[in-house]
């Protein structure tokens, strides 16, 4: 038993933490490129659908599905651990954070208009001026014509880089993460007198 | 993969377009929200394709503290729309005037 312990608190100091590459044949790449451009119009409809639904509720849902698509893509990127992270967080955690908001408050959705038209100019100029910028950046990357090549970072290998190199950040962040938890529950706390003055503004 | 490194940048980029888009269109603070967490979803993307391009290790490791910032902002982002909700009674920024 101590030894399977003394296996589990050491880490084994053979080889250090990085990709381990995988090369496949010719029909696997395709398959894999075709799946990921699957996921992208995947991704791109479902949160086109999710920013333009009236409905809360049916942006939400639609985002959940973009989401999965992430995860998808993440793990076709040779990022297992994070798939499983963005499953967990994104599409569990956060979005059932904001289906429970929506729930809670009493929203109107009808007659909301989604633009106001005195503004349409300056956002088309300053869109248009930013998509021109964005494809003339991704066009003149040097990189941006070399080929992915498979490869998966295993969930061991990448949480032993973590600890390795980036432990203090690590405890910074859940440091930051108390720290958000403790500031939404002051925040969602409701006081006394903070609901006897909401009822009177209310009369008002 | 038979996937140039462009199409991975324009799929992003696309994606934060249309978290810009949320942003600056909807006139809802929990869309306003949203917007920001697609937004921080392409940017994780780009993070976890940079990295396999290039075989290093540092990209997941960044994505992984764009999820912790994610989880954080959204808390806390949610209980000041339900605070203000509370306050006002609306979660429209237009009829956030009280100073006015």
């Amino acid at each position: 038993m101590l030894e399977s312990l003394r296996k589990y608190l050491c880490f084994p100091a053979s080889r250090p933490p990085s990709f381990k590459l995988i090369l496949r044949s010719n029909i696997a790449m395709t398959i894999y490129s075709i799946i990921f451009y699957l996921l992208a119009i995947l991704i791109l409809i479902s949160t086109a659908l999710a920013i333009t639904r009236r409905d809360m509720v049916h942006a939400v849902v639609y985002l959940i599905f973009s989401f999965f698509g992430s995860a998808m893509l993440f793990y076709l990127f040779g990022a297992p651990f994070l798939a499983v992270l963005e499953v967990i967080i994104y599409a569990g955690a956060i979005m059932v954070l904001f289906l429970f908001i929506v729930m809670m408050l009493k929203v109107e959705t009808a007659g909301q208009r989604l633009f106001p038209l005195s503004q349409w100019l300056p956002a088309a100029v300053c869109a248009v001026a930013y998509l021109a910028l964005g494809i003339g950046l991704v066009a003149a990357d040097p990189n941006g014509h070399r080929v992915l090549t498979t490869g998966r970072a295993e969930p061991a290998a990448f949480g032993q880089y973590i600890f390795q190199k980036y432990w203090l950040p690590i405890e910074i962040i859940s440091l930051l993460l108390l720290v958000a938890v403790i500031g939404a529950l002051l925040l969602a706390r409701r006081s006394k007198k903070a609901s006897a003055r909401e009822t009177i503004e209310g009369e008002l | 993969m038979i996937v140039p490194f462009n199409h991975v940048l324009a799929l992003a980029g696309l994606l934060f377009l249309m978290g810009i888009f949320c942003v600056v269109v909807r006139r809802s603070l929990i869309m306003i929200l949203l917007g920001v967490e697609v937004m921080l979803n392409a940017a994780a993307i780009i993070l976890v394709g940079a990295s396999l391009l290039w075989h290093n290790l540092d990209g997941q490791a960044i994505v992984l503290f764009v999820f912790a910032i994610a989880a954080a902002e959204v808390s806390v982002g949610l209980a000041f729309i339900v605070w203000a909700y509370r306050r006002t009674g609306s979660v429209d920024p237009e009829n956030y005037n009280i100073l006015k």
